[in-house]
């Protein structure tokens, strides 16, 4: 049976599915303490995948592609998969130039990148 | 011509980030950039003072220093740390170089500030500091 369970307002986990819902301008600043309290999720509830919601999220620079590439680092080892789900115009073109969308899906909802990991 | 400048000077401080990039973007406003060239600007300018407060100051105290200029209708930044210096500033420039992977930087904030800016130079010296150049022209809007 599938379960979800609401962490906080920033974090959910769907069956072994990480949800974090960025809320800011995702810089180096907000990457620190975003990364330590995933990180823990990521141990403490045996994720798999992890799908980041970038509803409302208007900014992003390369820290963000540090961070994100870190957590696939740490989940493809296990055979999960990263997603992104709600990608403004903006954090688009930085996740094209860059490069990410190699590794990790592009979704047009949180709903549906956790049905399609 | 149109002339305008100014001036910020900063602790090196992660907080600070936001702050330069959005302060460098009001600056910018007057020249009437779209909403693309505003985001091109504000991560430049998020990259480079990143830099300065990893990289420069290795996450220690230190100032960071901006000074704009406009010029008709280009912006020119000018973004300096007396921090570590660059040994290599070829190498850092390489897209995915990174000296600090440790740390999850990705090795992207040249390939950022040469992709969104107009042009871009790198002055630095190990153990002097480092500064950062870069022109954007906004291209006037039809009326």
């Amino acid at each position: 049976m599938k379960t979800r369970k609401k962490i906080d307002s920033f974090f959910e986990v769907d069956d072994a599915c990480l949800i974090i819902h960025i809320t800011d301008d995702l810089d180096h600043h907000n990457v620190i303490s975003l990364r330590e309290k995933a990180d823990r999720l990521i141990d403490k509830e045996r994720v798999k995948n992890i799908v980041f919601d970038f509803d409302g999220v208007s900014f992003m620079d390369s820290s963000g592609i540090g961070m994100i590439m870190g957590r696939y680092k740490k989940v493809i080892f296990t055979g999960g998969k990263v997603g992104v789900a709600s990608v403004s115009n903006n954090v688009d073109r930085i996740f094209r130039i860059s490069g990410l969308y190699k590794i990790i899906g592009k979704y047009e909802t949180v709903a549906e990148a956790v049905q399609a990991l | 011509m149109k002339k305008n400048e100014m001036m910020l000077e900063f602790d090196s401080v992660s907080e600070n980030e936001a702050f330069a990039r959005v302060a460098v973007a009001a600056f910018a406003a007057q020249l009437d950039p779209t909403l693309e060239e505003i985001a091109d600007i504000k991560t430049a300018i998020s990259e480079a003072v990143t830099n300065a407060i990893i990289h420069g100051y290795e996450n220690k105290e230190g100032k960071v220093k901006i000074h704009c200029m406009i010029e008709d209708n280009c912006l020119k930044v000018e973004i300096s740390d007396q921090g570590v210096g660059i040994a290599d500033v070829e190498k850092a420039k390489e897209p995915m170089y990174t000296t600090k992977p440790e740390w999850e930087r990705s090795g992207m904030g040249f390939t950022f500030m040469e992709t969104f800016m107009d042009h871009l130079t790198v002055e630095s010296k190990p153990d002097i500091g480092t500064k950062i150049y870069m022109d954007k022209c906004i291209a006037k809007q039809a009326v």
